[in-house]
């Protein structure tokens, strides 16, 4: 590990005529019905993906947006995008986080937006209230969200800035929010521990920061008020008066005045959300943080393919075939992939290339895994581990092959060998899934239980144990079989009456919105925006310190 | 008996001291260079940086900025020129050139004044005498009775001998009272008892002068040219008529509609006048002219003059390579006959001044300067360079700029498009004035006389346009691109080159970003939501009303410009961003669109809108009204400053509380400098 425990240096251009690399794909037949059919689906898809998080974006409604302005504050993608850099990109994750997801009572992104950009050069987690959405006040999604993005802090070593503006735990909800390990105490558990890893921790107080919220601010490095708008304390001025009877206003029992000057709470005085955002700016800047980046970097080239030709490639049925390097060529650098093991276990396909002239191992599927495709999985990951080089998994997996043939051929042990290798992986891993995610290929293609650092979806995907037909076939099986025992008879009607709302639940649950709504996913993503989301994930990655592999036990 | 054999008797000049500054010392220095003369500056402490030191092959400090104690001081110049060994002093014009005494002392010195003999500059010094000298030589006078006999009779029969129209004003009379003018005789008894009358009320005395009434005069000058074998020639006319605050602005030779004849005449008089005085080297002789294009004598400058570029460029000469020739001995290079006129020239004086505030002279940074390209038709005649300052110590004028072409209206459409090409950001200038000027119907037709500017007023001073909303989405696109800039030098000094993070592309996920930009077109704000599209360009929405923006920056020659197209319309303005204003110079005009400073970097900003009071321009704190506690109004005096010999009254820019003060009186405060901090009455009392 000598050689790549160096810092960065930009490769030097040693392209012998030999070191030409052959790229990856082919021009598709656009005019194919097929294509054709793939391409409308799939773009429908995204439009309705994008006229949905046009709608989350406004956040709470308009007359919740009028009266937070009205109060010269900023909506919180406003605040967020004037703690950017300026015109920087944000990687922003799970806005679809509650979608659905509380009945009649709309929480758009959960009522908190996370994400990742850069502030005064540096990438950072930002976690920004949205007041707009309930006051701000934390649903359990939105404690879930919240320490999502304390986890991406931790695994990434990112700098956290938290714009706090929340009215505190959402008190009918209160069971399943406050009490569990990782409800809301894990917020204030999470930024001791991130400190103490020499992770930052800003917090910017722009509202309210009630009981426990007012842990945001006090747990914080460094901390920032904004004057007659801020406010932090134990017990909100209804509580004093209930327990006490004192009387007093919020502002002078928690307002910047009183912190910054007497209690010491806060370290930083703004006049308004602009100030506060320009302190933090500064605050980032006065952390001496310089990214050092462990692997080699060359300078990126663009796909030799347009990305939106992916939409014609893969469509919205699972069913239909696509061939994986087709989707590789519209990502990666210049189309270039230098394939592992091409002729060898060929459903899963293997291989080093570039995004944004990081260097990634890529794994995507081909087709149902079988033991051959496993064991090369294995030895790729193995590579990748060897080499410091970040994992991408792009998932489109049925599962592994089924068959008495296959189980006695040891299936279940060379998966188990793929699974290990995906679980100690200490590389980053980034998994992509661009079609189904059924049963233990998602364990080998590295699922959300693999703790890959960012795991994305494409509209067009689902995730469930197995596919909804399969799973209607197996009940319906099995009550089949009941019956038979019992002498009953079952009609096929009867079957079809049974099969047809389990096809429609796991329709419904494997649905990415389902998954997003409930944070099995950091965000549903437009395939042609694929490259910029893992370019910009690596580039996040790659913050943390490299950190060694050690498997576990092979079964061999 | 041209070149070398000539060139020989230059011998005599081999080096030659300037007693001068800024572009005439450097226009000087071009010629002695290319002629193989060295040249020897001098410089006081506000030039230690300047151009003409830089360029001289000496450099000779001779003391502080005031010229009184540096430039106009004789002994330090002469002591500068004995212990450089120059052979000659050039004077350039203003400063020491027209100083009889100097003339005098460095002959003592045996040094060689580049100029006429100190007789000539005594007797042209003096209107009298110069009156009596020209008069006696046969050229044209205004006419006029000084006399003491004061009976109506005796000022009507010298009214007639002068010419009607005439004018009679009392001898104590001034700014305009007490002074009237009569067309015909038949008012000339009527004017005379209103002026008398009027007289007597303001001065208590009524005695009154007649002289000749010249309407709407032009004011048309002859460059002559003499040298110490008694030869004296003439190089045409050059006209001078528009002019401000009594001072020339532009200048063009020859004279627009002067028929040939005239010019022979005005010629031959002015070489009559020169030889009437023995005169050596170059000199003006000033004539005012009025419709008829009759000519009388005003005055003779006995130098080399501002001006002067003009006269070069239609008789393709160097006057100052002249000069030096001349004061070596030898004999003029060309006679009469050999000098021909050809094509037409302007000279547009580039001065920083504020031609909306009454010409107010100003001063400070030129902390952005580009120039058209200087070449056989285009000359920037300047002595100042980008990051320069222009001193309060001095004339305020920046640059000449003087263009030839084959007939007026070619050199005047090459005026134009060399004035849009000259951008100056930093301090007020006449250019926009200039080119409205030169732009005017009339000035295009010739018509020119001395009111010109009173005259047209109220079109040369146009009601400024808000800048268009296309203008509008340029300076945004402009911010857009300065920020990329930035974002890319950021990017190239960090470990991480290639990170996506470092871009500029605004990308959000699944939705567009729009971000609101602030901005403001003089006092009137204005909101542009910008749209980042994912093909890089962006849509700018003003009002209601939506843009299609896109672009980028090229550098060229030192200066950006802006390639850009706004609903598919392509252009390339210069775009010049300093502070907080972007600037824009297109072949339309220049506009420039400011950027709101946050309040809460008011307090370390150079806006006067916000934060404290600033200083209007460079000068000196006069008194200081206030002290750190004070509460002031809106409005209320803070201080007083001279600048450019004016008064300056610094207001209150809002109520609060005075926090600092950062000047005392008897200091110098630059332009933009935060004179006082002042702080919200809400924010004082929060604290």
């Amino acid at each position: 590990s000598l050689f790549w425990s160096r810092s960065v240096q930009t490769a030097v251009a040693r392209l012998y005529h030999a070191d030409k690399v052959a790229t990856l794909g082919s021009q598709p037949d656009s005019q194919s019905s097929v294509y054709q059919e793939n391409y409308e689906r799939m773009q429908a898809l995204v439009k309705e993906l994008k006229d949905r998080a046009d709608k989350i974006k406004l956040g709470g409604g308009e007359k919740a947006r009028k009266l937070h302005t009205s109060r010269g504050k900023l909506l919180p993608r406003e605040r967020i995008d004037r703690l950017l850099d300026p015109g920087s990109p944000f990687l922003e994750f799970s806005q679809f986080a509650a979608y659905q997801l509380y009945g009649k009572e709309e929480v758009p992104a959960g009522g908190i937006i996370t994400g990742i950009g850069r502030v005064s050069g540096v990438e950072c987690v930002i976690v920004a209230n949205d007041a707009t959405v309930k006051g701000g006040t934390y649903y359990p999604v939105t404690v879930k969200k919240h320490l999502r993005a304390q986890e991406i802090a931790q695994q990434n070593h990112l700098p956290c800035i938290y714009l706090v503006d929340s009215g505190g735990a959402n008190l009918p909800r209160q069971a399943d929010v406050f009490p569990d390990r990782d409800h809301f105490g894990r917020i204030f558990y999470n930024q001791a521990r991130l400190s103490s890893e020499g992770i930052a921790q800003i917090a910017v107080v722009m509202g309210s920061c009630t009981a426990g919220g007012a842990y945001v601010p006090a747990m914080a490095d460094e901390s920032i008020i904004v004057r007659k708008q801020g406010t932090i304390f134990l017990g909100g001025p209804p509580l004093v008066k209930a327990a006490t009877g004192e009387e007093v206003s919020a502002e002078d029992l928690g307002g910047a005045d009183l912190h910054c000057r007497k209690s010491g709470v806060t370290d930083h005085y703004a006049l308004d959300d602009s100030h506060s955002l320009h302190l933090a700016r500064k605050a980032v800047r006065s952390l001496n943080y310089r990214k050092k980046v462990d692997v080699t970097v060359e300078p990126p080239e663009a796909p030799l393919f347009p990305a939106d030709e992916l939409y014609g490639i893969v469509g919205e049925n699972l069913k239909r075939n696509f061939d994986i390097r087709e989707v590789i060529a519209r990502i990666v650098d210049g189309s270039k992939f230098d394939e592992f093991k091409a002729f060898y276990g060929d459903t899963l396909v293997t291989g080093f290339s570039r995004i944004f002239g990081y260097p990634v191992g890529i794994i995507g599927n081909n087709g149902v895994l079988f033991s051959e495709s496993a064991k090369k999985g294995t030895h790729f990951i193995e590579l990748c581990c060897q080499r410091n080089i970040p994992l991408i998994f792009l998932q489109n997996i049925t599962g592994f092959m089924v068959g008495r043939e296959y189980e006695a051929g040891g299936i279940a042990k060379d998966g188990a060998k793929m699974v290990t290798a995906v679980a100690c992986a200490n590389v980053p891993k980034i998994t992509v899934i661009i079609g189904g995610s059924y049963g233990a290929g998602n364990y080998g293609m590295c699922g959300r239980a693999y703790s890959p650092r960012f795991l994305y979806m494409w509209p067009n995907s689902r995730i469930s144990v197995m596919g909804g037909e399969q799973a209607a076939t197996v009940l319906a099986t099995i009550t089949k079989d009941q019956r038979a025992r019992e002498g009953k008879e079952f009609t096929a009607e009867q079957e079809a009456a049974m099969k047809e709302p389990i096809i429609k639940r796991f329709e419904e649950e494997g649905s990415p919105y389902y998954s997003s709504a409930r944070l099995w996913d950091d965000g549903i993503i437009d395939p042609a925006d694929t490259r910029l989301v893992l370019g910009l994930s690596l580039s996040a990655a790659l913050n943390a310190p490299t950190q060694k592999t050690r498997f576990g036990v092979f079964r061999m | 008996t041209k070149g070398p054999v000539r060139f020989a008797s230059v011998g005599r000049i081999e080096k030659v001291l300037i007693a001068n500054r800024g572009e005439i010392a450097c226009r000087v220095m071009r010629t002695a260079r290319k002629m193989g003369v060295r040249s020897v500056a001098v410089y006081s402490d506000a030039d230690r940086h300047s151009m003409h030191v830089a360029m001289a092959d000496e450099a000779y400090h001779i003391g502080p900025a005031p010229s009184q104690q540096s430039y106009l001081c004789m002994e330090k110049v002469l002591e500068v020129a004995k212990r450089s060994s120059a052979q000659a002093v050039h004077p350039g014009y203003g400063f020491l050139s027209e100083n009889t005494e100097f003339a005098e002392l460095c002959k003592q010195e045996g040094i060689i004044f580049i100029g006429p003999p100190s007789s000539a500059i005594r007797d042209m010094g003096i209107k009298s005498t110069s009156k009596h000298i020209m008069s006696a030589a046969g050229v044209p006078i205004i006419e006029g009775y000084h006399g003491e006999d004061q009976s109506d009779d005796k000022l009507k029969a010298e009214a007639a001998r002068i010419g009607y129209p005439v004018m009679i004003k009392a001898v104590r009379g001034g700014g305009g009272k007490g002074m009237r003018i009569a067309r015909s005789e038949a008012e000339f008894h009527e004017q005379l008892e209103s002026a008398r009358r009027e007289a007597r009320k303001s001065f208590n005395d009524d005695v009154m002068l007649v002289e000749k009434f010249v309407d709407n005069p032009r004011h048309v000058e002859v460059q002559v040219f003499g040298d110490q074998h008694g030869n004296a020639v003439y190089l045409f006319e050059r006209d001078c008529s528009v002019q401000r605050r009594h001072q020339k602005i532009i200048e063009e030779a020859p004279g627009p509609g002067i028929s040939a004849e005239v010019r022979r005449k005005l010629g031959e008089a002015a070489v009559r006048a020169a030889k009437a005085v023995n005169y050596v080297g170059a000199g003006t002789v000033e004539f005012i002219m009025d419709a008829q294009q009759n000519f009388y004598f005003m005055e003779m400058n006995t130098r080399l003059q501002v001006e002067h570029p003009v006269s070069e460029m239609i008789t393709g000469t160097d006057l100052v390579e002249w000069q030096l020739r001349v004061a070596a001995g030898e004999e003029l290079p060309l006679s009469q006959e050999e000098i021909a006129l050809h094509g037409h020239s302007f000279e547009a004086r580039i001065y920083a001044e504020d031609p909306n505030n009454d010409f107010l002279p100003g001063a400070g940074p030129l902390l952005h300067l580009s120039t058209p390209q200087g070449d056989e038709c285009t000359r920037i005649e300047t002595g100042v360079r980008e990051g320069d300052e222009v001193s309060v110590h001095y004339d305020p004028m920046i640059a000449k700029l003087v263009v030839w072409g084959e007939d007026r209206s070619a050199a005047l459409k090459k005026l134009r498009y060399c004035l849009r090409q000259y951008n100056i950001v930093g301090l007020n200038t006449n250019i926009d004035f200039l080119l409205s000027l030169s732009g005017h119907p009339e000035f295009e037709a010739g018509n020119v006389h001395t009111s010109f500017i009173p005259q047209h007023y109220k079109e040369l001073f146009p009601t400024p346009q808000a800048p268009s909303s296309a203008v509008v989405c340029q300076a945004a696109l402009g911010l857009l691109l300065q920020e990329r800039t930035h974002t890319q030098e950021f990017r190239a000094q960090s470990e991480d080159v290639y990170s996506p993070f470092a871009s500029s592309n605004g990308r959000r996920l699944n939705v567009l970003y729009c971000r609101n930009m602030a901005l403001k077109l003089g006092e009137n704000k204005v909101e542009v939501a910008v749209t980042y599209n994912h093909d890089g360009s962006y849509s700018m929405q003003i009002g209601g009303e939506v843009f299609h923006v896109s672009g980028q920056l090229e550098e060229e020659g030192g200066a950006s410009y802006l390639r850009c197209s706004v609903n598919g319309v392509l252009s390339r303005p210069k775009l010049v961003i300093v502070d907080n204003t972007v600037h824009l110079f297109s072949m339309e005009g220049s506009s420039q669109v400011d950027v709101p400073v946050p309040k809460f970097l008011a307090g370390i900003s150079a806006s006067a809108t916000q934060g404290g009071a600033v200083a209007p321009m460079t000068g000196t704190i006069e008194k200081v009204l206030v002290k750190a506690g004070d509460r002031v109004q809106k409005g209320d005096p803070l201080m007083v400053m001279i600048a450019m010999k004016m008064e300056h009254t610094i207001r209150a820019p809002k109520a609060g509380v005075i926090k600092k003060v950062f000047f005392k009186e008897g200091s110098q405060a630059n332009r933009h400098a935060a004179l006082v901090e002042l702080q919200d009455e809400e924010e004082a009392s929060a604290e």
